[in-house]
This record gives C-alpha cells, structure tokens and sequence, in this order.
C-alpha cells in the first residue's frame, strides 16, 4: 500500500495537496458557528448536484413534457419523490447557508485587505447561484415557474435600446416557450454548474492564500522570525504556511478539529433539512409555491406573482421604484453595492467586537432591513407597503453610504495581538 | 409620484378581487390514514367528478392498492368506461367539447390539494347556493361566477343562501350568513359534510401519495441523525479538549 501510494505521489500531488489544503491547513481556533456555513454550502452544492443528475434522467425539458415528468418523478420512479425533494429543499438552503455565510463575512470584517478578492469570488459565487435558482424554478413549468419567468426576463426590456432584442434573445422565442425551458435547461444543468463548481475553486484558493479570518479579526500568521518556539503552534502545519510566516499557537489544523465541529454542525443542519424535506417539503408555501403544482398556462395570469422567497428583497426594491429602468437598476444596484463592501468599509478594524457602537447598529439595522423587504416583497402588495419598500430601500443603501462615511475615523477597541484565550 | 398613483389604481382591482379570495375557509380535518374514508372518498370521485375532472398524473392501480381496495372489485365498481387497471385516471370528456360547454376545460385534479388547499375545496364544495342568474343556476361563494354546476346537489340537497342584516360602516346590508338546503338531497347536512371531508382526504393523498411513506421513513432518518449526532459530539469534544 505505501509502495503504492509513493508511485502515485511520484506521479500527481494527490497527498501533498490533501495535506496543504484540507488536512494540514492552520484555521484559527476561535471559529464560531458562524463559520460552519461555508462548508455546508459546500455540502448543499454536492447534494444539488448529484440529486440533480438523477433528475436530469427522467426530466422531460420541453414546454409539453416538463411537469408531467416532474410528476413521473415523484410518482413512479422508485423513491423519486425523495430526489426530487432534496432537490428543491437544497435551493431554499443553499440560500439560507449562503446568506449566513455571507453575513458572517460581514459582522467579522471577512472583506477588508486582503480578503476582497475572496469576497469578490463569493459575491460572483452568489450571482451564479441566483442566475441557476431563477432557471431552475423555470424548469418544473407550473404556472409561478411560468409567470416568475415572465416577470423576470421582461425586466432585461427596460434596457434602453437593446432592451426589447435582448429579451427575444433570452427567450429563444417571442414569448416565454418551451425554446426558452429548453436553454434554461442547459444552462441550469451544464453552464451554471460548471461556472459555479469553478468559482468554489477558486474561492477556496483564494481563501487558503490569505488564510481563515476569526471572530476576533486577528491575524494567524506572522513575520517569519517573530515568534518564539514557544508562541508557535505545535500542530503540524503544512510548510507551504510556515515556510512563509510564523503561525501562532492561536490555531487548530482543519482536520480532525474543523472537520469535526463541521460534521458536528452538519448533523444539527442535516436534521432540520431532512425535517423540512419528509415532513413540509412546501415548507407553506415558501419553498415551493401553491400555484407551481398546476401547470403553466400563458392564458390565466396567477393572482398573485411572487418570485422564490430568496429573491424577494431585490424584488421588493425593484417594485419600491416607480420607473421601471430606474427599478432595475436599483435592484442591481443593491447587488453591485454588495461587490463594493470591501471599499465602502475603509476601517482597518476587522471584526464587529473590536469597532464602535453605531458600526454594531448599523449591520443589525441592514440585516433586519434585508429581512424586511423579503417580507414585503413576498407577500401581496398593499399601499402602506409600498411606502414601506421605499423607506427600506434607501435603508439598505444607507447602510453603505453610512459604512463609508463613519469608517474613517471610527472610534474602535484595541485589537489584541493574538487571540484572546 | 403620479405615476406611482397610476400603478397603484391599476392595481387597486386586482387587490379587490385578491381580497375576495380571502373569505372565511372551515378546516377539513382530514385522515390520510383513514382508508375507509379514502375508499368512500375515491368513489365519490370515481362517481361524480371523473366525468369532466381526470387525474392524468395517477394511476387507477396505484389508487386501489394505496387505499386498499382489490383489483377485481375496483375494476367493477369504479372503473366504468373499459379503462385498463394500468392506466391514467383520466377524464371522459374530450377536452374541447369541455371548454365549449363551460367556457374552459375543467382542471385536472391530481394536484388540486396542493394548489388550493385541503380547507379551500372544503369549503368550496359546500358552499354553493342557488342562483338563477348563472347558466347552471348555482353560484359559489368561495369561488364566485364559478363555471361548474353542483354536481353533488342530488347528495346535498337543494342549497339556498341565508343572508342576514348587518351594519357596516353605519348602512344596513344584506349580508352572506350561510347556505341552507331544502333537505330534499339524499344526505343530510352532517353525512354530507362527511363525504365532502372524504373526497377532501382522497384529493389530499393524490396530490402526494407518499405523504405517509415519506413521515413514516422521516422519522427513522432523524433517530439516525440523532443517533450520529451524539457520536460525532462527543469525538469533537475529546479532539478539542486540549485545544481550549
């Protein structure tokens, strides 16, 4: 077995790599539970994909077939109720673990230098997944796949000039039709997969570049010759990290300890997901909707359209403006601001612990607002709401705004040179 | 801001009509255990809804053998126009002499439970009420200017609206206070009541046929998870007992 393992290592760096970014990688001990979000996404992206292979060998994608074969799935392929259900369950937590993910980086200054490029591939991670989420939603053909589809696509007609071209160009057709399910099918199955799987890569290259930030915000690794034999660690760490710095004894290797308080979070995540997927796969109508179980008909419009409750804070700021151009830049706005977090924040202060009290107010004040215009934007529109939409609206881009103007000159806690025992 | 008005008093009808949608709906307590309730429930649909509604995404077979009732008295009793056992439940009427007769072909039910709710066609059933301005002559109040006759009047009874007087907004008006039979049906209101409840469970099972399965298998995943969470608990703690 060692003869062997040594013919294949001559041959491809299978156990160098293992050990330099999984098993002997120095993540700092301090890791909270906010931090087990990113390797669940990683196991919901695993799941996605595999229950969705399976899919794919029953899915009919044309405008005729699709829910018929949905129905076929869940019906009379053995246990196919049960892929399915991890399919569409996996959507609504890929969200949920991504957004926490996402929030963390926040609260823990996970974007500032030199991690923006790593936040920069997560946001690009976030827009890929968006643009799969929409396809897929398309592709089971109920009447919310067909009308969100609608309403959606038509978006991209605002565009001055190429706007109406453009849609015909998406669409495949002149409205919404089985040319248009059949490319989402492609995409959803082939391209955005593929552009996901690649910017995950990435992102995790990106990540043990620059190495795991903490809830304290303070650095792992130092000047090489900084640290005295005693303040290093004495786990064995990898010598692509401590041939280049010294890494303090602030850290614990990913694996077994990371890899076990994961497991220890995947557990609790794992029973809440296969108790939404056997007991409320619709979850009330939130992760599948009630008008999706009957099929498409471009004849009867829905009474109300929503899109999936993940969509729905850009949705409600997409209706909070009045002008339809000027909606959807406000929507895309809000994405690109996201982009942008890590040169709004011009602090040098990572960590939410270390900064002042109107930095603290200020991310719970954008979460609550985020919250609050998905509630708004999926639920049927009323007047007060509107009203409310508009003042969230300018909320969640104040967050920004505000970020960058007090960051400057924040009053901040001194930060620690090491973790705090 | 004008225009906002705009959008706002062309959207107004449609919230109008939403609200409409959000009458008063009764709770059905329906049994997916129940099979005899089931049973009684797939007759009624084979009986008196087949005729216009198909359910073209469930099998007669699967049907007889998830609620228990035997091939052969299946294929006498409940299948009536010569359909294999291996077939689609569908309906007997072509689909464009349907939409001639009521103005659009009637939906398919297999999934009806799922887009409506069990509550909805509940209520929906029971709610219907005499009405000779309609081409059928009832009219619904769950679902007004509804295109379907009531086709369960022999079994109901003929219904009548009792409206009473109520003040709103300081003006006196007729108000919808319930529904009323003649009591020339062949049920009464409680039987009646009962098999609208059991065509409910039977709409709620073909919507998901495998909600029992899957609860029942539910449970021993989560025992395991439970199980395999208490492994790996205590593993990370005696890794990280040093750590701390």
């Amino acid at each position: 077995m060692q003869a062997f393992l040594a013919w294949i290592e001559a041959r491809i760096p299978m156990m160098r790599v293992a050990n330099m970014h999984a098993i002997q990688y120095p993540a700092p001990r301090n890791m909270n539970f906010w931090y087990v979000f990113g390797f669940l996404a990683t196991i919901v992206l695993v799941n996605q994909i595999v229950t969705g292979i399976w899919l794919t060998m029953n899915f009919n994608p044309t405008a005729e077939g699709a829910f018929a074969s949905v129905e076929y799935i869940m019906r009379e392929i053995d246990y196919g109720w049960i892929i399915r259900y991890m399919h569409s369950t996996g959507a609504s937590a890929f969200f949920i673990v991504v957004y926490m993910h996402m929030f963390r980086g926040m609260i823990y200054g996970s974007y500032q230098k030199p991690r923006e490029l790593l936040w920069i591939f997560g946001m690009l991670i976030y827009l890929a997944l968006m643009a799969e989420a929409f396809m897929g939603y398309v592709l089971p053909w109920g009447q919310m796949s067909y009308w969100g589809a609608q309403v959606i696509v038509s978006l991209f007609s605002a565009i001055p000039v190429i706007g109406p071209d453009l849609v015909q160009w998406i669409q495949g057709d002149y409205v919404i039709s089985g040319a248009t399910l059949n490319r989402f099918f492609a995409l959803h199955v082939i391209a955005l997969p593929l552009v996901i799987v690649i910017l995950v890569f990435l992102h995790i290259i990106a990540l043990h570049e620059v190495g795991s930030n903490n809830p304290d915000g303070v650095a792992i690794k130092h000047k090489k010759g900084s640290l005295s034999e005693d303040e290093k660690t004495k786990f064995e760490i990898h010598e692509y990290y401590t041939s280049k710095y010294d890494i303090a004894d602030d850290i614990v290797p990913f694996f077994p300890h990371i890899v076990l308080k994961d497991l220890v979070a995947f557990c609790i995540f794992l029973a809440a997901f296969t108790y939404i997927m056997f007991f409320a796969p619709e979850m009330g109508g939130k992760f599948l909707e009630h008008p999706n179980f009957e099929i498409a008909n471009p004849l009867k419009t829905p009474e109300h359209i929503f899109p999936v409750w993940y969509f729905t804070p850009f949705y409600a700021i997409l209706k909070a403006v009045p002008d339809k151009l000027f909606g959807v830049i406000a929507m895309f706005g809000a994405i690109i601001f996201l982009f942008l977090l890590p040169w709004f924040d011009r602090g040098t202060v990572k960590s939410w612990r270390y900064r002042s009290g109107l930095h603290k107010l200020n991310l719970l004040v954008f979460a609550g607002v985020f919250i609050f215009l998905g509630y708004l934007g999926g639920t049927p529109q009323e007047n007060w709401k509107i009203t409310a939409s508009q003042i969230l609206t300018v909320m969640y881009f104040g967050f920004f705004i505000l970020l960058f103007i007090y960051s400057k000159n924040e009053t901040t806690k001194p930060v620690p040179a090491r973790i705090p025992k | 801001m004008r225009k906002l008005i705009c959008v706002l008093a062309l959207l107004l009808p449609g919230m109008a009509l939403a609200a409409g949608g959000n009458v008063h709906l009764d709770k059905a307590n329906y049994d997916l255990s129940d099979k005899a309730s089931l049973q009684r429930g797939a007759k009624l649909f084979m009986n008196y809804c087949l005729g216009c509604h198909g359910q073209q995404y469930q099998r007669y077979q699967r049907t007889f053998n998830d609620l228990g009732i035997p091939e052969e008295l299946a294929e006498e009793n409940l299948q009536f126009t010569g359909e294999k056992i291996s077939d689609y439940i569908e309906r007997s009427m072509p689909a464009e002499s349907a939409a001639q007769w009521f103005g659009a072909a009637p939906p398919d039910l297999t999934l009806v439970a799922r887009v409506r709710g069990a509550d909805w066609i509940y209520t929906y059933l029971r709610s219907f009420y005499v009405d000779e301005s309609r081409p059928f002559g009832v009219n619904n109040t769950v679902f007004p200017e509804v295109g379907m006759p009531h086709v369960l009047q022999p079994l109901q009874g003929t219904p009548r609206m009792v409206e009473e007087e109520a003040l709103v907004d300081g003006e006196t008006v007729m108000r919808h206070a319930g529904i009323k039979t003649d009591g020339d049906g062949a049920l009464t209101t409680a039987e009646y009541d009962q098999a609208i409840l059991d065509l409910v469970n039977y709409l709620e099972y073909t919507g998901e046929p495998f909600r029992l399965e899957s609860e029942s298998i539910g449970k021993w995943v989560l025992v395991f998870i439970l199980v395999l969470f208490i492994f790996v608990f205590m593993l990370k703690k005696e890794f990280w007992r040093d750590v701390h």
